[in-house]
């Protein structure tokens, strides 16, 4: 059983402004019967001032997606568009007095349907499929973009695959997409690095030798193990790293190729963004 | 609040006669089967007749082909790996993709491993196509593994005549019967099972141990060794207590099986009809023929499961879901998917698992206190018809 906040069941067992507003100014409807949740959200918006004067939902959902949706319809009602609008989904878990980790996508769809409702407000079109362009979908048995990831990781400081499943469902079906996670946590991070001004110096053609073969010691061969596989070091030429893979990635072109650009993702984070690794045969 | 529990294919209560026959072996008797002076040696005769009462419920020709194991898990491990460690040379298993994870994940793992994995496929009633399964033995199998019943929906597949298709290609037949044994009759002298896993848990007996059923002849490599307990093929220090505690349960199981197939089917019956009469898009998943008698598989469209059993267990009911939430995982139940059964069905199951201890009363009860609570979820559902419902604050 899931440990509950006292307010998340609270909130589904009176769930406050449940229902559907006749003729609403704005409606945000987001996920679907197939996926497990959906919210419908409508609202009574005042034209001249923009104010949130009424808001219901209506969820298809667990515990915790009805009560993260009645507690985002408290919390907007009497704010302005503007000011809903800033409403991220920590700050629905935060009034719930937190969900579980496993639980935080419900507290995600309470503020998509917010945006999608505000959308519809502002007349922004949804495409067709809800996919927007320079988007593209990244899980695709969740239909979950890359924007909607990267927002979620910048918002709530993520930093690990299961951790974005957990708050976009991202990855969380048949897991194909997790490389592709991984790659977009790394540019987030990537990103969060040259904000704060902090892109590491030059290195000595020493000091990155040493890097190389940390991070490969430290980051790498880890998860090879895990899996019956292992790699050798075999030479470094300029930026070029050349690797001979072992064990149960020896045997396998396809995981050969992966671990190619994993390794080469985890070296660039660490030395520099030329770095390339390349896999060398016996 | 008195809890009405209809959970009992996750587990069951332990009978008082049950935990009456263990104390003592917990308390003042407190020997080691093994060791050579008396004080030791009245436990092994006790073990002794615990393992005859095994038999007897599973109708096996010797006392001697009970293994004593720890869990059903550890007795689909022992099995799976026994059988292959035997025969080395042989690469495929034969599975179905509506196992407990207990064989399912080892199986997948063994995939892993380098072994050629076959997982048979369920039609829309949960019942497996006897003929794919014929035809997907080969020379190199070596092992066939299908549950006598499927836990989620209490789906009974035909184990002797899978059994005879088995022995007849001339592989090695292993069933997980967890949750078969004690709910429905069993006779090994008539059905060509290799290798069958009980677990104590389930019928009554408590939890931490199990049983690996061996036919005698059977080529087997322990899985856990250690000292000469189990006749070597299973080391470790008996579990005594629990032990003789499943002795004591199969034998009120043998006592009790008719009237699993009586009062605890009509009840499991009433339950069912009662609900499908009283509420609307609701469904039963699998085959209502070939079932346990103690379990019923419901769907009620246009809600989630999670949300149906916190409501359910606000008024002192216990039950289980197929849905993603109750799981931890993101995808509703293995076993409904594979049944194909459409994600609007899969995401509001619910399983009611009965046993001789629920009473007439509770199930009016039930009966009585599902339709509000589905009402209610269906009224703050985006999906499907409103139906009549209770005000909302």
């Amino acid at each position: 059983m899931w440990d509950y906040s006292e307010k998340v069941m609270d909130h589904f067992h009176n769930p406050r402004n449940a229902g559907e507003i006749e003729n609403p100014d704005a409606v945000g409807e987001i996920g679907n019967i197939v996926c497990g949740d959906a919210l419908k959200l409508t609202l009574k918006i005042d034209r001249s001032t923009e104010k949130i004067l009424d808001a219901r939902f209506q969820t298809f959902g667990c515990g915790s997606a009805i009560a993260s949706s009645s507690a985002l319809t408290e919390m907007i009602k009497g704010k302005t568009l503007e000011e809903a609008s800033k409403i991220t989904n920590r700050d629905i878990a935060d009034y719930l007095d937190g969900l579980p980790e496993e639980k935080m996508h419900c507290s995600v769809m309470g503020m998509e349907a917010l945006e999608a409702a505000i959308n519809s407000y502002r007349g922004i079109k949804v495409p067709d499929r809800g996919v927007h362009e320079g988007e593209k979908i990244i899980c695709h048995c969740f239909g979950v973009t890359d924007k909607k990831i990267i927002q979620v990781i910048e918002m709530n400081n993520l930093t690990t695959v299961e951790q974005v499943t957990n708050y976009t469902k991202a990855g969380g079906g048949c897991g194909q997409c997790r490389p592709q996670i991984e790659a977009l946590l790394a540019e987030v991070a990537k990103k969060g690095k040259e904000k704060k001004g902090a892109l590491p110096k030059k290195m000595t053609t020493l000091e990155k030798i040493r890097v190389i073969q940390e991070t490969l010691e430290k980051e790498i061969r880890p998860y090879l193990h895990a899996d019956g596989g292992d790699l050798e070091l075999v030479d470094i030429d300029g930026n070029r790293v050349y690797i001979k893979l072992k064990g149960t990635c020896q045997s396998c072109p396809s995981m050969g190729f992966t671990i190619e650009s994993f390794i080469t993702q985890k070296l660039r984070q660490a030395v520099n963004e030329e770095i390339e690794a390349k896999r060398v045969e016996e | 609040m008195r809890t009405i529990y209809l959970d009992n294919n996750a587990t069951t209560r332990v009978a008082p006669e049950v935990f009456e026959e263990m104390r003592p072996y917990l308390d003042e008797l407190y020997g080691n089967p093994s060791s050579m002076h008396s004080f030791g040696g009245g436990i092994a005769r006790k073990i002794a007749e615990a393992r005859m009462r095994v038999a007897d419920l599973l109708g096996a020709e010797s006392a001697s082909e009970i293994v004593f194991t720890s869990c059903g898990t550890e007795s689909d491990n022992a099995a799976l790996f026994g059988i292959l460690r035997s025969h080395p040379s042989k690469r495929h298993i034969i599975t179905t993709k509506v196992e407990h994870s207990a064989v399912l994940n080892t199986c997948r793992y063994l995939q892993r491993e380098g072994y050629r994995v076959t997982f048979l496929s369920v039609d829309r009633s949960g019942q497996l196509d006897l003929e794919e399964l014929r035809e997907a033995i080969t020379p190199d199998t070596c092992l066939v593994s299908v549950m006598y019943a499927n836990n989620e929906t209490g789906v009974i597949f035909p184990i002797a005549e899978i059994a005879g298709i088995v022995k007849e290609k001339g592989a090695v037949f292993h069933t997980d019967a967890v949750q078969a044994v004690g709910k429905i009759p069993l006779n090994l002298k008539e059905i060509p099972v290799d290798m069958l896993s009980l677990s104590g848990h389930k019928l009554h007996a408590p939890k931490g141990i199990g049983v690996l059923y061996l036919r005698k002849g059977t080529k087997f490599t322990p899985f856990l060794i250690g000292g000469h307990q189990e006749k070597g093929r299973r080391g470790g220090t008996e579990n005594v207590a629990s032990i003789i505690g499943l002795g004591k349960a199969c034998e009120l199981a043998s006592l009790h099986i008719d009237e699993e197939q009586t009062r605890v089917r009509a009840m499991r019956d009433q339950l069912e009809t009662g609900i499908l009469e009283k509420v609307q898009n609701t469904q039963v998943n699998g085959d209502r023929i070939h079932r346990l008698p103690n379990t019923t598989n419901i769907s009620f469209e246009f809600i989630e499961g999670e949300a149906i059993l916190l409501l359910l267990s606000d008024r002192g009911i216990a039950a289980s879901s197929g849905s993603a939430c109750t799981s931890g995982s993101l995808e509703p139940s293995h076993v409904l998917r594979a049944m194909q059964i459409p994600f609007t069905h899969t995401h509001g199951s619910i399983r009611f698992s009965l046993s001789r201890y629920t009473t007439q009363e509770e199930i009016d009860t039930v009966i009585s206190e599902v339709l509000p609570i589905i009402d209610r979820l269906r009224a703050i559902s985006p999906f499907g018809p409103k139906t009549k419902s209770i005000p909302l604050p």
